[in-house]
């Protein structure tokens, strides 16, 4: 075994190597700070879109929007999945970090290349959104700041891949890597493919902001744009997955149902993620529909059937290892007494349930070719996203963090009372936002409006009273989830800062040694996760099947 | 016991439980009606996005929408012609910083080819309450052949943020009964 700097884990025995833990720490840490400024900047959001309080002026709403889209769903997001890579790299498998100083100098660049598109937004003259749809233009360093995070992001994922090829060389595991790994390495594949379409498309875009180069085809720049939008978003679904098991595994002790079925949805989802771009290109001219059907629907649904998997396997594995610990009455004593005070826990499993039965059957029905006429660019798009990216992805980032406090900043949680309530507040909140939204968004209220009342307009449209008691209601369950947020903020950064040192005690409750091994379940009797899959596919065909009776009742068209 | 360590074991080589198997029958399957459906929906549906558009410069298209507002304009509204089209025509909407241009009037039950460009930014045409979506590019001349089929004022909101004015683009489509 080769040496380098480390601490031993009290937990686990392993060896955690002190550079890999410092930048786990500091990409956690910044990917929080740009979470609490993109969380609030998304507040102002609701409330300039709640009719009744309308808090923002149109120039300030449009700066804040590009802001929010930006911080939370680009920075804090691909921050933290950095912290995950190392973590499911170096410290799952007992490795050394391959080379720490390009770790630094990748985290250099992501800092300094979101402060710059920040500032660039903050001034006042890239209002574009988050999309920067040409021929809007932003200012040059709105782009080149982008590029520059983008290329940190790269030089993170290739760290990653170093270190799995150190530890293998170095024999730091036996057999195949953990399954939480395996989960990283679907999501760093899939980064490096969503970073090079990111690049074939700002360079130019860059480029042109400065005058050098011409034009840019409107439909050529979203259809690649979007192969960067859309499968960074699929970088998130296996990142946040990956924390599922990690924390079915650290909390209870679940061992996958089986390794082949997990790993092979993670490996659907190298395979057709990637076409999802389509799904912002169904209502566009000059693109076939042969192309728009194959591609929208990641070829033949395969990477749905992924999160399909998924959906069963990771309820499944932690009810095979509640049944383990005996909790065998009728179907759902598994579930009841599962640790519901854990913050961690209860994240995960309502980022689990959301993600499923809201971002992803709305997402599916939202992506299927015609039925996208009658919601695209609705405000239906953000419910959607919001259940996917926020309820999905953030809860179970916060779920993870609750994790990292003990494991890797060794302190203990303060306020462990609140803490218990944060994930609730949060995720019925995002609940809140997603659902109304979408509601909002089948009575026809566009995304991306400051104001749907046509005060100052030529013409006029009214929305139905129902679509302004939507966005109402979506602004009061906004501020219940900037509460939950701004909670989970207080008690992070008051917990690193503050908490009782762990030291070399044991840690109470967390069992590392399922996460870091390879292994399925020796037991699979999962009835209730039958019954709640059962429940998720009848939603699901329901849901689906109405959609289609809300397009047949639209004008024909052809 | 066995004096040999057991085989490494890899992932692909384990077995598949029962309960898993039927789960991921039933999901391929659900996937494959899924999208079946769609080219279901091409064949016997009447909503689809025609694959007909071309390109076009802003002020060709600009010009082909000024000819047709000349010759069909029945009356002036808040400063908007509004024109009404024979049934079966080429019917043209320019989408502009703010506004969507000219008011169209259409017959109930009658079919329209409706032509949409921008003259600069992209923008999102959405009819409503109808809650008809299409996004609109500029050099890009989407034709939409569309039958509506109830009488009523309709508005048209942009969806697609276009600036500061984004929230003032309203236009406007009337349908009568024949």
């Amino acid at each position: 075994m080769p040496t380098f700097k480390h601490r031993v884990c009290p937990a686990t025995g392993l060896r955690i190597h002190s550079s890999a833990e410092n930048l786990i720490k500091a990409n956690a840490v910044t990917a929080i700070i740009f979470l609490a400024v993109g969380g609030l900047f998304g507040l102002m959001v609701a409330l300039t879109r709640w009719p009744a309080v309308h808090l923002l002026p149109a120039d300030w709403f449009y700066l804040v929007l590009t802001g929010h889209g930006l911080d939370v769903l680009l920075v804090w997001i691909i921050f933290f999945e950095i912290a995950v890579l190392y973590f499911a790299s170096a410290i799952l498998l007992n490795s050394r970090l391959a080379a720490p100083r390009w770790a630094w100098t990748g985290f250099a660049l992501m800092l300094i290349g979101a402060v710059m598109t920040n500032v660039a937004v903050l001034q006042g003259n890239s209002s574009v959104m988050f999309t920067s749809y040409v021929p809007m233009q932003a200012a040059p360093h709105f782009y080149l700041g982008l590029i520059l995070f983008a290329v940190g992001a790269l030089i993170g994922c290739f760290v990653f891949f170093g270190t799995l090829v150190i530890a293998k060389e170095e024999k730091t595991y036996e057999g195949s890597v953990p399954l939480v790994t395996f989960g990283a390495i679907t999501a760093a594949i899939i980064a490096v493919f969503t970073i090079a379409s990111g690049a074939i498309i700002l360079v130019p875009t860059f480029l042109w902001s400065l005058g050098w180069i011409g034009n840019i085809d409107t439909l050529m720049y979203k259809t690649v744009w979007w192969a960067m939008g859309h499968s960074s978003q699929q970088i998130n679904v296996s990142a946040h997955v990956a924390i599922w098991y990690l924390i079915a595994a650290v909390v209870l002790g679940a061992k996958p149902l089986s390794e082949k079925v997990s790993r092979m949805a993670f490996l659907m989802y190298i395979l057709f993620l990637q076409l999802a771009s389509a799904h912002h290109l169904l209502v566009e001219p000059g693109i076939s529909s042969e192309w728009k059907i194959f591609n929208t629907s990641y070829a033949l649904y395969l990477a749905v059937l992924g999160s399909m998997l998924h959906g069963m396997t990771v309820p499944g594995s932690i009810e095979a290892a509640q049944r383990a610990r005996g909790y065998t009455n009728g179907l759902f004593e598994w579930l009841r007494k599962a640790p519901w005070g854990n913050p961690a826990f209860s994240g995960m499993f309502m980022s689990l349930v959301m993600f499923g039965f809201l971002g992803g059957i709305s997402g599916v029905v939202l992506g299927t070719e015609q039925i996208n006429l009658i919601m695209h660019n609705t405000i239906y798009v953000p419910g959607h996203f919001h259940a996917t990216v926020v309820a999905g992805t953030t809860l179970a980032f916060m779920a993870g963090t609750y994790l990292l406090v003990p494991l890797i900043f060794q302190r203990e949680l303060i306020m462990k009372g609140l803490a218990k309530w944060q994930p609730y507040v949060f995720g019925l909140g995002v609940m809140g936002i997603s659902v109304f939204m979408m509601g909002a968004g089948t009575l026809g209220v566009p995304r991306r409006v400051w104001d749907i009342t046509g005060a100052d307009a030529a013409l006029k449209y009214d929305y139905s009273g129902a679509a302004y008691l939507m966005m109402g209601l979506n602004g009061i369950s906004a501020i219940m989830a900037a509460l939950g947020g701004f909670l989970f903020i207080v008690i992070i950064v008051g917990s690193v800062l503050f908490g009782k040192r762990t030291g070399d005690k044991p840690l109470e409750g967390l069992t590392m040694t399922t996460a870091t091994k390879y292994g399925s379940a020796e037991s699979i009797r999962i009835p209730g996760t039958v019954v709640l899959v059962a429940v998720f596919f009848t939603s699901f065909v329901l849901y689906y099947f109405i959609n289609w009776k809300y397009l047949a009742e639209v004008w024909p068209l052809r | 016991m066995a004096i040999h360590p057991p085989p490494q074991r890899i992932w692909w080589n384990e077995p598949i439980a029962r309960t898993e198997i039927v789960w991921i029958v039933i999901a391929f399957l659900w996937g494959l009606l899924m999208f079946s459906a769609m080219i279901y929906w091409h064949m016997e549906g009447e909503q689809n996005l025609s694959n007909e558009s071309y390109r076009i410069t802003p002020e060709r298209f600009a010009e082909k929408a000024n000819e047709m507002v000349e010759k069909y304009q029945v009356r002036e509204e808040a400063g908007f012609p509004v024109v009404r089209p024979p049934p079966g025509s080429d019917v043209y909407m320019i989408a502009r910083l703010w506004q969507w241009w000219p008011i169209i009037e259409f017959e109930k039950d009658q079919t329209y080819r409706l032509h949409l460009s921008s003259m600069d930014w992209q923008h999102g045409f959405s009819l409503q309450p109808v809650n008809i979506n299409l996004q609109v590019h500029p050099n890009y001349d989407m034709v939409v052949t569309l039958t509506p089929n109830e009488a009523g004022e309709y508005g048209v909101v942009c969806n697609e943020f276009c600036g500061i004015g984004h929230h003032t683009m309203i236009g406007k489509i009337y349908v009568t009964e024949n």
